[in-house]
């Protein structure tokens, strides 16, 4: 008697609950999945900014929820799940590792859409890939770099070797090398999106080493933290948020990812029914990347040209990765000319002529 | 130099790089040589980390952020002496407990403080003697914190062999029924190295937050107190062995950074895992053979004491 009571209640209970998925159903449900902690100041703390800017938009209309430092593996095919389950309508993934874990649980469930940021699968039709060119503001920053480096040595720490990263070492290197032919880049591999002390241990080790100006592609401040005890002497970028706190000096411009439109249009979509799955990748000309201020550390004839620059990719009347490049090994990427198609950058595996050292496979 | 790397920068930077996981493990030996497994460690070093933070930013001085890191290490452990010794709670699952505990609130106490820069921890000024080529970078370039640390090791080293408090500690650790037979408080004793404990973890996690990456963001111990734990048992309960257990694996960390950005034609994927490496093969030599009776854990480790049973 006892147990059927119990079953009963859990019968009631479970009702209750699809009745309660069943009323939010008016209220669109919004899910972010972080990979670091909202409080790094960089990567994730942008697309946190977007998920306010989602809040503040629509207001009462809207729920969002969000899910930090989430692994990327396992763990995050079980978050996307539950998730899932718990009635998000669209759930944004925001780091290149979820990209398999997105795919299988966006066929699990076809109703729910699913937003992966700076992947390139889309096995299932809910699933919309969205990234924005970075390697546009890491070309203004080798320009820089090129321009401001007293011993010729510039240095970018990587986080892994996905082609986003290495799209953004090859842009950086090749304009640091066209203001400056002696310039020679070091690259050090964190193999971590975040791990302060192991990324200030890398800005560390370059410094030791002569490197006076460190761009990096991890997500927290520790290497301008680093960079700020030299004194004046190593200069460095904001990655993804501006990293303001560092100004003027390391921090001489940033890259600041705003992801905020992007997030507002497609919960928009999705409230009045024109979501499709899309691939998204848009630049400076969009907005989705942002040029921090250039400050005074910067000469003001380096800081003319990198607007200038800016300004070019903006327009469209200058591309990044404009031929003649070569290969690492010497071949022929882009003839004299050319311009690079997206599926050239999407898929980079290789070092552009110049760089030394090896990609980790 | 060797391919570009200065031997003694290398040397100097990887005393830096091992001051956090030293100072926990060191305050973990203890606690451990009491009989009690804290596996919380993780969570008093990022407390600590917090509010030494707080401490340094809203004082102005390094030196009582620090001691308010240690401060902030020692109140949580608190209550991991709580829950295990006076309500008998399992440790290991109370210890685990801690460390989330601990991650979730320094991330509350942290809200507002991203991108405040803490007052700079000042080197020992030696004078003249830091310019000694090699010797003076390697010995007399470090803040107060680096030396603080080794003074640490000596001075559990000191304690636990040669004192009467050392041997109370340890007996309370191999048998705590027989230390109770003999009149000891096996209880405060145990609360007392929990406390030691929290304090050492602490202060590692300040001297994250405030010297090696002088700024506040959330998880920036970053699995730092799980390396301490394992160090603890690599050492096998030596403290001069877990010195060069954290030396050790701050070493090969910081090489392997050093290794990349001198351009090394050895693969990355071998750098990155050799510290793990490294520290399985010690692991290995060590339990084997005629190491093996030293590899030895305090009997009573783990187990609560009641005195009613």
């Amino acid at each position: 008697m006892k147990r059927r009571h119990l079953l009963a209640t859990a019968a009631l209970g479970l009702g209750l609950a699809f009745g309660g998925a069943a009323a939010a159903q008016d209220k669109t449900k919004a899910c972010f999945v972080y990979v670091g902690p909202i409080g790094d100041l960089g990567w994730s703390y942008q697309h946190h900014q977007g998920l306010l800017a989602v809040q503040e938009a629509y207001g009462d209309k809207v729920e969002t929820a969000y899910q930090e430092s989430v692994p990327e593996g396992a763990d995050a095919e079980r978050v996307l799940t539950q998730m899932a389950l718990s009635g998000c309508d669209i759930i944004f993934t925001t780091s290149f590792g979820y990209m398999d874990a997105t795919n299988a649980v966006a066929k699990k469930f076809p109703n729910v859409k699913f937003e992966h940021a700076t992947g390139f699968k889309r096995e299932a039709p809910n699933v919309s890939i969205y990234n924005a060119r970075f390697y546009e503001g890491r070309a203004i920053q080798g320009h820089i770099a090129g321009k401001m480096t007293k011993t010729n040595k510039i240095g970018y720490i990587g986080s892994f070797p996905i082609p986003e990263v290495i799209m953004g070492i090859n842009a950086y290197y090749l304009h640091a090398k066209k203001v400056n032919p002696a310039v020679e880049l070091t690259v050090v591999w964190a193999m971590t999106w975040f791990d302060p002390a192991k990324e200030a241990d890398a800005a560390k080790a370059m410094i030791e080493q002569g490197v006076d100006v460190i761009a990096s592609h991890t997500d927290s401040t520790a290497p301008l933290a680093e960079a700020a005890k030299t004194g004046g002497k190593v200069i460095g970028f904001g990655q993804a948020s501006d990293m303001a706190e560092y100004k003027p000096s390391p921090r001489v411009t940033s890259i600041i990812d705003n992801w905020a439109p992007y997030y507002v249009k497609r919960v928009g979509q999705v409230m009045d029914g024109t979501w499709e799955s899309i691939d998204s990748w848009e630049g400076i000309a969009s907005g989705e990347v942002e040029l921090g201020e250039i400050t005074d550390a910067v000469p003001a004839d380096v800081k003319a040209e990198a607007e200038a620059m800016r300004d070019a990719i903006a327009a469209g009347t200058y591309h990044p990765f404009t031929g003649p490049i070569n290969k690492q090994d010497g071949s022929v990427w882009l003839a004299e000319g050319a311009t690079a198609p997206d599926g050239d950058l999407l898929g980079m595996g290789f070092y552009v002529e110049g760089i030394t050292g090896d990609i980790p496979k | 130099m060797f391919g570009g790397i200065d031997p003694g920068l290398l040397i100097a930077s990887l005393m830096v790089a091992s001051v956090p996981i030293l100072f926990a493990a060191v305050g973990e030996l203890v606690v451990e040589k009491a009989g009690v497994l804290n596996l919380g460690v993780e969570g008093m070093m990022i407390m600590g980390a917090v509010t030494g933070f707080i401490t340094a930013v809203q004082t102005g001085s390094p030196a009582l952020g620090f001691a308010g890191g240690a401060l902030g290490g020692a109140v949580l452990s608190l209550l991991f002496a709580v829950l295990t010794q006076v309500m008998q709670a399992n440790q290991v699952a109370s210890g685990l407990a801690l460390t989330l505990f601990g991650l979730g609130l320094s991330s509350l106490l942290g809200q507002g403080l991203f991108g405040i820069k803490p007052p700079l921890t000042p080197d020992v000024p030696f004078g003249p003697l830091a310019d000694i080529p090699f010797i003076g970078t390697v010995l007399f370039s470090h803040d107060p914190l680096v030396y603080l640390s080794v003074l640490a090791v000596a001075g559990v080293w000191a304690v636990l062999s040669f004192t009467r408090a050392g041997l109370v500690l340890r007996a309370v650790g191999e048998s705590h029924d027989a230390a109770h037979a003999l009149g000891y408080k096996v209880r405060r004793i145990r609360v007392l190295a929990i406390l030691f404990g929290g304090a050492m973890a602490g202060l590692g996690g300040a001297y994250v937050s405030l010297v090696r990456v002088p700024q506040w963001t959330d998880g920036i111990t970053a699995g730092a107190g799980w390396i301490a734990l394992a160090i603890v048992v690599f050492a096998s309960w030596k403290p001069w062995r877990a010195l060069l257990g954290a030396w050790l694996f701050g070493g090969i960390t910081v090489l392997q950074l050093n290794l990349q950005a001198a351009g090394s034609r050895i693969p990355v994927e071998y750098l990155s895992m050799s510290p793990y490496l490294i520290t399985i093969l010690v692991l290995v030599i060590m339990s084997s053979g005629r190491g093996r009776a030293a590899l030895s854990a305090p009997a009573s480790l783990g187990q609560n004491f009641h005195a009613a049973r």
